[in-house]
């Protein structure tokens, strides 16, 4: 089997096997496995299978396009860094720093329409880009792991967002002011159309975004070099690439997505900035995306939408008599499964060729991360 | 053989969460009394759905207490207590949860929506001018739209009994010092603050007051370790407002001994109990319960009609748990029914504007 073959039907067979452990933990609770899909299906689609005939509700595939984007943009953002051999899982405090600065430069300066939303995101960007420069300078110029700041500036960032955000004008202890509806990617056509969903213009970005990333990643030389400084850093070095420089680069570009995918949250989904008690988790999320989605621009999309599905039916399902507990049962079992790839990969093996044991062919994928 | 061994890994995946899920049942349940009693109605002429904060309904004090009150209508009734039947609830994992999870019942057909804490404010505005025709009832704040009944509580006037009995037992054991842990920050929480203030101070004018803030109402290790910090500094008695944050300050009393803690919202005497003896000195109660039962008993009836009810200590909504035998001496009991009297009668009239600032002391 061609290892590309390979790379689709892994995650595939994962998420088969996901479903598998949720539908069976259904059964022996006592439930309707029927219900598990009727919920899935009305969450995806709005159409409700089990009251035959009734009005489709456009509200929910809304709203599962709502929580899909913020989602796609970590995966994104977590297999950019991956790519260059970097676990990024400083992605929380990324999308937290783009959510601050995009909500900071919306309420604290005047900008003329059409003009302000772009300015918002692209800020929100910058401000993630820059948070993950300090992880990236620390990794290329002193090698400290890029996991133990990240996960240290995950929790600055948490803390130091909400101290300015309380400090803008008009913030109360939870959240800050409304921004100005010209910074709102909302749309009173969408709402209209979706039975007042909370989509937005989201998703315009986030289809450039993945475009982007396939462009850059698999079709310049630039991508080509950060592939190869994850594939093999001294390997890299010797080929005359600055290896330092694809470090830093590769992280500030994937704290740039995040940044992105705060700014939205904020112009889209809220409209406002939130005070959190505790972190949203979209950076976490994008881990299991990008890990499902095998680090690619169409995987990272396709896992993003199916993880951004599980969450967003949650309230759906329990109303429909899932516990909600089964959706996280189901994402976190895939994740689960996509980690014993090798073992899924080494039956495939033997499936498929019949050949005895080829442990050699077993190579390891991605880089060795230091 | 290979093929045993893969399937025998996803049933041991399986049966381990299986086991490990098997509890949460068992302690959503506890609000539910065991059984139906065979009295369980096939139909349900109306639908009630109930929305938590982060809390969840078995938070052993609001979001709890909101949901026992459904309980409470649902078997007064003859209906199922079950949950999914005729009364169901969703908890929100965070902020971002509330919108959705309020619109997901409108669109079900619910009949009635209920969200628990005055933190669903934008929300509530937002989902129950979506949904003109479906009925809501908010807790703890006021939204202006015609189909929503608010229901607001003067929690200074419950907060500033059990103040009283703070400030005597502090007396009565010399310590001279309270203190108080809330939640948020805020209008809703600073109430309960001030009343207790006062309340302290009145029966006590030589007391210290500590104050802080959780930052959280779901929390309990902060919760906990603010009681480290209050309870070493030599406060003998803590009053908690912080939903399940303030679990962890009675889990310290609780663990340390010989202080005491107030319950909130609820009557907590049990959740304080230790060896046949409880910390719980007296609980401010909130009678959430009675406004989630109220409000489903109109529904049903078709008498329902948006608005403010107020709740205080006149119309019981409010008050302190003074059931003698327990931690207060008649004494206090007496005091504090004193008290009570006054604030009915007007003579006393309590703030719900704090003094203290959080983290600081009125030394």
């Amino acid at each position: 089997m061609s290892k590309k073959n390979e790379k689709i039907i892994i995650p595939l067979i994962a998420v088969g096997l996901g479903i598998l452990v949720g539908m069976i933990i259904l059964l022996l609770s006592g439930k309707d496995i029927a219900t598990l899909f009727a919920g899935l299906v009305k969450g995806l689609t709005g159409y409700d299978m089990l009251k035959a005939g009734s009005a489709v509700n456009l509200r929910y595939p809304g709203e599962f396009l709502v929580s899909t984007m913020p989602i796609i943009l970590t995966g994104l953002s977590i297999s950019f860094a991956y790519r260059t051999g970097m676990f990024n899982i400083g992605c929380e405090g990324q999308v937290i720093m783009g959510s601050l600065v995009s909500c900071m430069v919306a309420i604290l300066v005047p900008m003329p329409n059409f003009i302000a939303v772009v300015v918002c995101i692209i800020v929100g960007g910058i401000a993630g880009a820059l948070w993950a420069f300090i992880p990236g300078l620390l990794k290329s110029k002193f090698n400290i792991s890029e996991v133990v700041t990240g996960i240290m500036l995950n929790y600055t960032a948490l803390y130091g967002a909400n101290y300015f955000l309380r400090a803008l004008p008009g913030s109360s202890a939870q959240r800050t002011v409304n921004i100005p509806e010209n910074a709102m990617l909302g749309s009173e056509l969408f709402k209209q159309i979706t039975n007042n969903s909370r989509f937005h213009w989201g998703f315009i970005i986030v289809i450039i975004a993945v475009v982007l990333f396939w462009f850059i990643i698999e079709k310049t030389s630039f991508g080509y070099s950060l592939r190869a400084t994850g594939f093999n850093k001294e390997g890299a070095r010797y080929a005359g690439i600055k290896v330092n420089k694809s470090i830093i680069l590769s992280i500030m570009i994937s704290g740039f997505l995040a940044g992105i995918a705060g700014a939205i949250v904020v112009q889209g989904t809220f409209g406002y900035g939130r005070v959190m008690v505790a972190m949203d988790n979209y950076g976490f999320d994008g881990i299991a995306v990008a890990l499902v989605g095998g680090c690619t621009a169409l995987g990272v999309t396709f896992a993003g939408m199916l993880f951004g599905l599980l969450k967003v039916t949650q309230p759906l399902l329990q109303t429909f008599g899932v516990p909600k507990e089964i959706g996280e049962i189901i994402s976190s079992s895939i994740v689960f499964f996509v980690a014993l790839q090798y073992a899924i990969q080494y039956y495939l093996l033997k499936f498929t060729s019949g050949k005895k044991k080829k442990k050699q062919e077993l190579q390891p994928q991605g880089g060795d991360v230091k | 053989m290979k093929k045993v061994f893969k399937s025998a890994l996803v049933l041991l995946l399986a049966g381990a969460m299986i086991a490990g899920c098997s509890s949460k049942p068992a302690a959503t349940a506890t609000p539910t009394p065991e059984g139906d009693g065979g009295k369980t109605a096939t139909t349900c002429p109306v639908k009630i759905g109930l929305v938590t904060d982060t809390g969840g309904v078995d938070d052993k004090s609001f979001n709890q207490s909101a949901w026992e009150g459904l309980v409470a209508y649902a078997e007064e009734n003859g209906f199922s207590t079950e949950k999914g039947v005729c009364i169901d609830y969703l908890q929100s994992t965070s902020d971002a949860d509330y919108i959705p999870n309020l619109s997901t019942f409108a669109d079900e057909g619910f009949d009635l929506v209920i969200a628990v804490g005055y933190l669903f404010q934008e929300a509530i505005d937002t989902v129950s001018a979506n949904y003109p025709d479906k009925n809501f009832l908010f807790i703890d704040s006021v939204s202006e739209n015609a189909n929503v009944m608010s229901a607001v509580y003067n929690a200074e006037q419950g907060s500033y009994l059990v103040g009283i009995a703070a400030g005597l037992e502090a007396k009565a054991n010399g310590s001279n010092k309270v203190g108080f842990v809330g939640g948020m920050e805020g209008d809703l929480i600073g109430a309960f603050q001030a009343g207790y203030e006062q309340g302290v101070l009145a029966a006590n004018p030589d007391a210290t007051i500590y104050v802080d803030y959780a930052d959280s109402f779901s929390d309990d290790s902060k919760g906990q370790a603010l009681a480290v910090k209050q309870y070493d500094a030599g406060a003998t008695v803590i009053y908690q407002a912080a939903g399940a944050a303030g679990n962890g300050v009675i889990k310290e009393a609780k663990e340390r001994g010989g202080v005491w803690a107030i319950g909130v919202d609820k009557d907590q005497y049990k959740d304080g109990e230790v060896d046949g003896k409880s910390i719980i000195l007296t609980s401010m109660i909130k009678r959430v319960d009675i406004s989630t039962k109220t409000a489903a008993q109109a529904i049903l009836e078709g008498k329902f009609q948006g608005g403010p009810v107020v709740f205080n200590l006149e119309n019981e909504g409010v008050g302190a748990e003074l059931s003698t035998g327990r931690n207060l001496s008649d004494e206090t009991i007496k005091a504090i029914e004193e008290y009570a009297t006054k604030i009915k009668g007007g003579e006393i009239e309590v703030s719900a504007v704090p003094v203290i600032a959080n983290g600081a002391s009125n030394k």
